[in-house]
């Protein structure tokens, strides 16, 4: 039975069975890999897209169970045309090894959009989902206050 | 004093090589050129190993590997300066295994010198025993040696190749090279004519390639500078593409599962539950586990998990309890080296002060966050490998080995890397996958682990002991003693790399400790080797980073027997023993305002430890608040003597502080039943951005010998923070992780 799914604004017909995680629905079915695959109990946020907007750990949302429209890194912009946080990402030069970005962005972008001017403790709350072995943390504090600052003049 | 002006011919005759490493490798028989691993077409040119120019443009080689420390941009850089091509308009690639991309300074690491003391003679000398990492193809990375390595090979290859341009378009234009200029990727002429690279590429791939000085650094457009990473745009937009994220056409998707009882066989195993689940395609047999090949990761992962198996013992003892008895054991055989040997530590003054401390710290895995995989196709006659790895000739050979073919039909694409820490110099990822795509002829396969194979199946950091006396005497350390007893992950992890046993002293085991700049008078290091076969391997700083922790913390608690202040104990006797060092410490007593007093409730540490050839000094202050402490702020010093790009290394020191302090805080593995005990991130937690210290770094250049950075960073985390906690509280712990003796916040 196929499952029909939005993604990034375009719509998908996926066989595969109910249970099989979104992340996996994602990187092996539809062949988008900016989401990552880093521990598949929600502990490190690699794989975090939003639904409806709302920021998500895919590999715990099983497919039967998606409820709106997905939006991956790849949906948020692309190297011709990147989005403001990606521009602001770029502009700290936040990534090193740059495995666990996409999901640190896509937890910037839900904390932005719903905190246009978050504090220091705003983002240790948002942001201490997901984990960075390269600790790239300063950076992205600044990354995410870069990018505030740039939405607000927009 | 024949021997003398042998020994200063051969110094002479060394540094004359050196200079022309790299494009043309000199008079010794291994110093040979290695045959160019690129073969160019028409229209393009390969000027040497590492600058490749077609009618795209120009491609530059960085065959080490980027696993988050930057290397590609910087190793861009060297060519780039010299070859005078914009940084943004050329590609970078990992490049094939070869010969021509050994690692030089690697080899010269085992010179048994301490390193801050060597003398210009042994390094030369290390840069001959460079030449032997071509002879066991040594490309790996790893070592905090990149830069080490390509500092003048790689702007050598950028000289030569514009020269080789120039001398191109003098033929082409009748014009004298002198007379050129090149900018921008164009030669240019006097009367302004342009000539582009692509364009003269096809003339200049039939000169002989021409030596050119190096320009003097006052010059420099690139280095010194912080350069923006050439891989930030595709690591901002989830389009750079790691091992796991290799798509190729028909491609099938596999999980292992290999004895969680390290080394141990597999009895049998009962497939018939998974082999009728959703997506499965075939279930392989690797003997010492199963993989099942299905239509997509996670069915495969599930249909693993449903496979019953009958798991062998593990060939060491089962419990951590039992692995610690048999590494304490080892403080009673033999000493494996004694590296240092200052004075004569049987006799202090009636007069000194007695301490003795005994440390203990775990097994850590490398928990990169992408977990080991690697895609594989095999037609019969060839095999392609696509994995992160740090190093890939080894690689080729493995996986040409367990596939029964010639090194040449094997091609090994190195991508971009999810983290390395010294995880991806092993050969097990590749060699798993490649026994899978043989049972899939035709069929690519990646194989991709899950976190918990990744946790339960690495090549641990060894657990590692120490038992340390000292003596202090009016205020300062008048002896130090210390044994150090762990496996031996060098003579292990390179038996598996090149095949060879490596016997005799092992440095690694001792690093962090024997060869640390400090002038007491009595001064022994011995190091003694466990024989246990659990695997370990290298982890970020290696001996370091157990080393570092053993011997700072001693000596903060020989300041204290003394009464003195632990920053200027330590100062007193680096002054005359290594400037930079003292440098570092100096630097950061300035930068954290370091007084030697804290307010209650607030706690400072500093460390200290000399490795790759770059002291690392930080000072780390906790904080205490309502019983839960937290690591508050950090100042980190260094001088690797040229940072060729500042904001690559703060990033760098920063990177390693966390890793160093993840580790000491919260990480440990264990075993029971043979098994390591932590499966995922929950059991094996790391800094995060609400647990991560603010910091600065200060980069300090006056060091003689370049240092390394990817490093450094890490070992001085761990005795800092430890240091620290005993200013808060009066607890010493001797044991890691702190979160055993300390309410962390977490």
């Amino acid at each position: 039975m196929a499952t029909s799914l939005r993604i990034n604004g375009t719509a998908h017909n996926v066989e595969l069975p109910e249970d099989v995680p979104l992340l996996w629905v994602l990187r092996d079915e539809i062949g988008l890999t900016g989401t990552k695959f880093g521990c598949g109990v929600a502990a490190c946020g690699a794989c975090t897209v939003h639904i409806d907007g709302e920021a998500v750990r895919s590999c715990q949302v099983a497919l039967g169970d998606v409820w709106g429209d997905v939006t991956t890194i790849e949906g948020v912009g692309t190297p011709d045309a990147m989005a403001t946080i990606q521009r602001a990402w770029v502009e700290e030069q936040v990534a090193q090894c740059g495995y666990c970005q996409s999901g640190q962005i896509m937890q910037a972008a839900a904390l932005l959009a719903e905190n246009p001017d978050p504090t220091d403790a705003d983002i240790n709350d948002a942001m201490q989902g997901n984990l960075c072995r390269c600790g790239t943390y300063p950076r992205i504090r600044a990354a995410v206050k870069s990018a505030a600052r740039m939405m607000k003049e927009a | 004093m024949a021997s003398v002006g042998k020994i200063l011919r051969r110094t002479f005759l060394i540094g004359s090589t050196a200079i022309v490493g790299g494009v043309a490798f000199g008079a010794y028989m291994v110093s040979r050129p290695a045959a160019n691993p690129l073969q160019p077409g028409d229209g393009e040119a390969a000027l040497n190993p590492f600058v490749f120019i077609d009618q795209e443009g120009v491609t530059l080689i960085a065959p080490r590997a980027e696993m988050g420390q930057g290397v590609h941009t910087t190793w861009a850089a060297l060519i780039a300066e010299e070859l005078d091509v914009a940084l943004e308009d050329v590609r970078v690639l990992h490049g094939p295994p070869a010969k021509a991309y050994y690692n030089t300074a690697m080899i010269g690491e085992v010179l048994p010198n301490k390193g801050y003391d060597i003398s210009d003679f042994q390094h030369n000398l290390g840069e001959l025993l460079g030449v032997v990492g071509k002879v066991v193809n040594l490309q790996v990375t790893g070592g905090s040696t990149s830069m080490r390595d390509g500092f003048v090979r790689m702007r050598e290859a950028g000289a030569s190749a514009r020269e080789t341009l120039k001398e191109a378009a003098a033929q082409q234009l009748g014009v004298p090279r002198d007379q050129l200029r090149t900018d921008a990727g164009k030669v240019i002429a006097p009367d302004g004519t342009e000539l582009s690279y692509s364009a003269l590429a096809p003339a200049a791939a039939g000169i002989d390639p021409i030596e050119a000085r190096l320009r003097d650094p006052a010059q420099w457009r690139y280095l010194g500078q912080t350069v923006p990473r050439i891989d930030i745009v595709a690591k901002s937009t989830g389009t750079a593409e790691f091992g796991v994220d290799v798509r190729l056409p028909g491609m099938k998707f596999a999980s292992v599962r290999i004895n969680p009882r390290l080394g141990g066989v597999m009895n049998g195993f009962d497939d018939s539950a998974a082999r009728n689940m959703p997506g499965v395609e075939q279930i392989v047999d690797l003997g010492n586990g199963v993989a099942v090949v299905a239509t997509n990761s996670w069915l495969a992962a599930q249909a693993a998990n449903a496979i019953e198996i009958d798991w062998g013992a593990a060939p060491y003892p089962p419990e951590t309890d039992g692995l610690f008895a048999e590494i304490a054991k080892a403080f009673d055989t033999r000493a494996n080296s004694t590296m240092r040997d200052d004075g004569d530590v049987s006799t202090i003054p009636s007069s000194a002060t007695r301490i003795e401390a005994e440390y203990k710290l775990p097994y850590l895995a490398h928990a990169t966050m992408e977990p080991m995989n690697a895609t594989a196709l095999y037609t019969g006659t060839a095999l392609e490998i696509w994995c992160g790895n740090q190093s890939p000739t080894f690689q080729q050979s493995t996986c040409a080995s367990i596939a029964g073919l010639e090194t040449e039909d094997v091609m090994v694409h190195t991508t971009l890397m999810g983290g390395g820490f010294g995880r991806r110099s092993e050969l097990d990822f590749a060699g798993y996958a490649t026994q899978v795509a043989m049972a899939m002829q035709g069929t690519p396969v990646q194989v991709a682990w899950t976190r918990e194979e990744d946790m339960t199946h690495d090549f641990y950091r060894p657990g590692a002991m120490a038992r340390f006396t000292g003596a202090v005497d009016g205020g300062q350390a008048v002896m130090l003693d210390g044994q150090i007893a762990s496996q031996s992950c060098a003579q292990q992890a390179m038996g598996r790399l090149t095949g060879m046993q490596m016997g005799g002293p092992d440095k690694v085991l001792v690093e962090g400790a024997f060869n640390q700049p400090y002038a007491i008078p009595n001064y022994r290091i011995r190091g003694h080797i466990a024989e246990l076969d659990v695997p370990v391997g290298f982890w970020r700083a290696v001996g370091n980073s157990h080393n570092g922790f053993f011997f700072d913390t001693f000596m903060d608690e020989m300041a204290y027997a003394a009464g003195a202040d632990p920053l200027e104990f330590r100062l007193a006797l680096m002054r005359s023993e290594h400037a930079p060092s003292a440098g570092c410490l100096e630097a950061v007593r300035e930068m954290s305002g370091w007084t030697g007093q804290t307010p209650d409730g607030v706690g400072r540490g500093v460390g200290f430890t000399y490795s790759f050839g770059t002291p690392v000094a930080q000072v780390i202050e906790v904080v205490d608040e309502d019983g839960t402490i937290r690591v508050n702020k950090a100042w980190i010093a260094c001088d690797m003597g040229i940072a060729l790009d500042p904001g690559n290394v703060r990033a760098q020191m920063f990177g390693g502080m966390i890793y160093g302090l993840s580790a000491a805080c919260y990480e440990e593995i264990t075993f029971a039943d043979g098994a390591v005990e932590q499966l995922n991130f929950p059991d094996y937690e790391a800094m995060r951005m609400h647990t991560a210290p603010e910091v600065e770094v200060r980069i300090l250049e006056t060091n003689t010998h370049m240092g390394g950075a990817g490093e450094p960073g890490t070992p001085p985390a761990a005795p800092a923070l430890g240091n620290a906690l005993f200013d808060l509280t009066g607890i010493r712990a001797r044991e890691l992780p702190f979160s055993k003796t300390f309410d962390l916040l977490i």
